[in-house]
């Protein structure tokens, strides 16, 4: 295909998807998304976010993944979600620690 | 179309009770989950361990599949008859739109297209699902960007209303500065929508190729260069390979090995680009010949050095 036909994308980086976006993208209904950002579960998990700011708050390329897991092992296990959390952080541990681990070449 | 016979995929007999094929359901999951799975083929499995459940976990699906699949067996081939979901009315609460462009055809057919017959019926205006797709590129790519041709399953209705799907290539500009793991989102290129709603779009994830020399974290790219034991007592000038093409480094007098040089600036390029870190191994010469061994034996007997006394290890 000549290179000229190529789609160019949109790259998802610091603040791209607002909630709708994010929402659609997981196949999600928005509110989904505003329990699991105001319980803490989901995008800065540090801090808790007033519904209100929400429609304005931006999403990221890692909130999309995140999202995304969060609400497959929800389903897929019928689990809370804080549960799916639990797993999501300690899914992204381990993706972290393995990145270091080839980053200094031990793997 | 093959007939699919979801009590072989969940295991259980056509006899189980809800309570079994959910426990069924679960260890399964368990096991193909992509997340954990070691399993080559998890993702697939997991699908179809999925469209299983959603047929066989929901009573109205179930009685229905029961009663048409009476008469087939796994792998014939199918044709559902018309009309064969009358009298029951699959209500979609639990149905997940965007799954079902993952499910198979066989699954497409029965549930899909009567989902989308009821909302046809209604006048119903929908937005196409978002799509998600995974994209492997070179390091290199990173670097320079890429152009890539992704092949995708669409599901799409024929002449006759039925959900087959086409294989859909799409050529893809993948733009230089892209992280593993970052989505580039193509508008438009998802599902398509109904009743004339607009399409969704396809988000791409992606993932690097393992490479051999380098190795990624976020921006910051590592590598190690061999260097020998001259080059890095006295200090050198060497030419060392980049995602971007070789580059001369200089190596500072007095290094050791596993020494971490950073190249700022030439890991993975963006708005703040990442750093290239570059780790010297010293590398030994062997001492296989007469001339290597009395080099070798000259610095034995003339420099006071014993890396096991302090002040003389690793630095």
């Amino acid at each position: 295909m000549a290179d000229d036909k190529a789609v160019r994308g949109e790259l998802i980086d610091e603040a791209t998807l607002t909630l709708e976006e994010l929402a659609r993208a997981c196949a999600v209904e928005a509110d989904w998304v505003i329990e699991r950002v105001e319980s803490g579960l989901l995008a800065d998990g540090s801090r808790y976010v007033r519904r209100q700011r929400l429609t304005s708050q931006r999403f990221t390329s890692r909130d999309l993944t995140r999202a995304r897991r969060l609400r497959q092992v929800e389903r897929d296990f019928e689990a809370e979600p804080e549960l799916a959390a639990l797993v999501a952080d300690l899914l992204e541990e381990v993706e972290r620690l393995r990145t270091r681990l080839r980053a200094t070449g031990a793997e | 179309m093959e007939f699919k016979d979801y009590y072989q995929t969940l295991g259980v007999a056509k006899t189980a009770t809800a309570e079994e094929i959910k426990k069924a359901y679960r260890k399964l999951a368990r096991k193909y989950h992509p997340d954990v799975s070691k399993e080559p083929d998890a993702e697939d499995r997991m699908q179809a361990i999925n469209e299983a459940k959603e047929v066989l976990g929901d009573p109205e699906k179930r009685a229905a599949y029961d009663q048409l699949g009476q008469n087939y067996r796994a792998g014939q081939d199918f044709r559902p008859p018309p009309d064969w979901d009358a009298g029951f009315e699959f209500t979609g609460r639990g149905f997940d739109g965007a799954e079902a462009d993952e499910f198979s055809d066989f699954f497409a057919n029965l549930f899909g297209q009567a989902g989308r017959r009821r909302q046809h019926g209604q006048g119903y205006r929908m937005r196409g699902e978002d799509r998600h797709a995974k994209v492997v590129i070179d390091l290199a790519d990173a670097y320079q960007g890429a152009t890539r041709t992704i092949s995708l399953q669409v599901p799409e209705m024929d002449a006759q209303g039925r959900v087959v799907t086409r294989q859909h290539s799409l050529s893809v500009k993948i733009p230089k500065g892209v992280k593993e793991g970052q989505h580039i989102r193509l508008t438009g290129q998802g599902s398509p929508g109904m009743g004339g709603g607009p399409p969704g779009d396809l988000f791409l994830e992606i993932h690097f190729h393992p490479d051999q020399a380098f190795r990624v974290e976020g921006r910051d790219v590592y590598a190690s260069v061999p260097v020998t034991p001259w080059e890095a007592a006295l200090g050198a000038s060497i030419e060392t390979p980049t995602p971007a093409g070789p580059v001369r480094l200089k190596v500072p007098a007095g290094s050791q090995s596993g020494r971490r040089l950073r190249l700022k600036g030439r890991g993975i390029p963006g708005q703040e680009p990442g750093d290239l870190y570059v780790e010297l191994t010293v590398v030994l010469p062997p001492a296989d010949t007469d001339k290597a061994r009395e080099l070798y034996a000259t610095m034995a007997r003339e420099l006071d050095f014993d890396p096991r006394r302090a002040g003389h290890g690793r630095r």
